[in-house]
């Protein structure tokens, strides 16, 4: 399922049909295979996931004449592994798998809510957690909890591993810092303190649909981190709003917050209307960090 | 361009328990796979982009939408669609019941519905309503109003657990 709301006004192709026209595709078998379709696909490349948000693109002409490296077979790309203080998620790790994690959801549990809240069940038993990172919808739910989390993302190139975070990673509207032949292939997030407490908020029409704005807050014992997805171009770090609640200020970090972010108008919902559920979520999260009813 | 990219793949499957070979385009999804190589009209091919679930199909046990699936990321896999799972009766309580509360009335979500609701069942127990809500949550019904699709899940839930009599 792809966002409706970033793409309408390019989905305009002349009632092109609803079919997919990519250049030609090639199953890596491992990872330097990938690389190697990667480097002869003369600037074409396009890997291929869980393909939930690639294909409904491409069915939708959105793109075209993509060389499709698809990576959803790589063995070793996949699964979640204890690090002793960080948690490795491979790249290739299903939503589903991800919310079924016992090591998830004991010692990340941000990414387990977050996958309750993705799209549908359908979808979830294909899409992929790299394939989300690398995709970088700014109404997508796995950004804006690798910021809150203070994640690192692993990349593979030519020239060898890379490691990025999270701040680092999101750049644009569907851009990363992912450059030409690069592949992410895992993500490492900080297993949560004992005390630690990790929350999504956010309000969406339907089950399932992009949310019209949403929050992740994480307290750990440096502080506060809060994240928003569905307000701007990329997920947001609310750098600002996580200093007053550092200092215990509750309307100072939601005046911080409603000042900090730069939300979109479109049909689904006005800037202001945006700005101001924001901080009703993040009023909602702190209660519920606090154990109070929200 | 570079020949190791195909317009064609060669993939080797089985769908609804039977062995199938066929070499597909590269752009082609599994719905219009099934529906226009095999004839397997059951799913249907509406939204295509991954919104509507008519298309939802069992692929290595798990629903999947066809729309969002290449035909040719198949090779290997284990397709059921529609067809094996009535021809099989491994769904037939299910069908029974949609039936029974007159749980369909176009019929044309019914297919991926069924995918759907039986992936649900198979996880055991009684699932709360709203559960079962948010299992079906990514399939589009325009005539139920899903009240009667909820309660043929619930009961055949409650009949699987024993607590009513088929």
């Amino acid at each position: 399922m792809i966002n409706n709301q970033c793409w309408e006004s390019v989905d305009a192709e002349g009632g092109q049909q609803m079919k997919a026209s990519p250049g030609g595709y090639a199953r890596a078998n491992d990872l330097s295979h990938a690389m190697l379709l990667l480097a002869s696909a003369e600037g074409m490349g396009r890997v291929l996931a869980g393909g939930q948000s690639l294909i409904a693109a491409m069915n939708m002409r959105l793109s075209t004449g993509d060389m499709l490296v698809d990576i959803s077979r790589i063995a070793g790309l996949s699964g979640v592994t204890d690090q002793e203080t960080t948690l490795h998620i491979g790249a290739l790790t299903k939503h589903a798998e991800i919310g079924a994690s016992p090591l998830i959801r004991k010692h990340a549990p941000l990414l387990a809510e977050a996958v309750t809240y993705i799209a549908h069940a359908a979808i979830r038993n294909r899409g992929t957690i790299g394939g989300a990172l690398a995709h970088a919808d700014p109404a997508a739910e796995f950004p804006a909890c690798m910021l809150a989390l203070g994640a690192v993302l692993h990349i593979h190139g030519s020239d060898g591993e890379r490691s990025v975070a999270a701040e680092d990673f999101f750049q644009g509207l569907f851009e990363t810092s992912l450059e030409e032949g690069e592949i992410l292939t895992a993500i490492t997030v900080p297993k949560a303190e004992v005390n630690e407490r990790q929350i999504l908020q956010e309000i969406a029409r339907r089950s399932g649909d992009y949310a019209l704005a949403g929050l992740c807050l994480v307290r750990r014992s440096t502080g506060h981190r809060i994240s928003l997805l569905s307000v701007g171009s990329t997920p947001v770090l609310a750098r600002n709003t996580m200093v007053q609640l550092d200092r215990g200020d509750i309307d100072g970090a939601v005046a911080a917050l409603r000042e900090e972010i730069d939300p979109p108008s479109d049909t689904q919902a006005s800037a202001d209307y945006r700005r101001h559920i924001a901080g009703v979520l993040l009023r909602r999260a702190v209660a519920q960090s606090r154990g109070d009813a929200a | 361009m570079t020949k190791v990219f195909a317009d064609r793949i060669d993939i080797d499957l089985m769908v609804n328990g039977e062995p199938v070979e066929a070499r597909v385009p590269a752009g082609q999804h599994v719905i219009d796979f099934l529906r226009q190589e095999l004839g397997l009209t059951g799913a249907h091919a509406s939204c295509e982009h991954g919104v509507c679930g008519t298309c939802t199909v069992r692929v290595d046990g798990a629903s999947v939408r066809g729309c969002l699936m290449l035909a040719a990321q198949l090779d290997g896999a284990d397709v059921w669609t529609i067809e094996g799972l009535s021809d099989s009766e491994a769904i037939r309580d299910l069908q029974e019941a949609f039936i029974a509360r007159n749980a369909l009335q176009c019929g044309f979500c019914t297919p991926g519905m069924l995918v759907a609701a039986e992936e649900l069942l198979a996880q055991g127990g009684v699932p709360e309503r709203a559960a079962i809500r948010e299992h079906l949550s990514g399939n589009y019904c325009r005539c139920t109003g899903y009240e009667a699709i909820v309660d043929a899940v619930e009961t055949v839930a409650r009949q699987r657990a024993g607590q009513v009599q088929a």
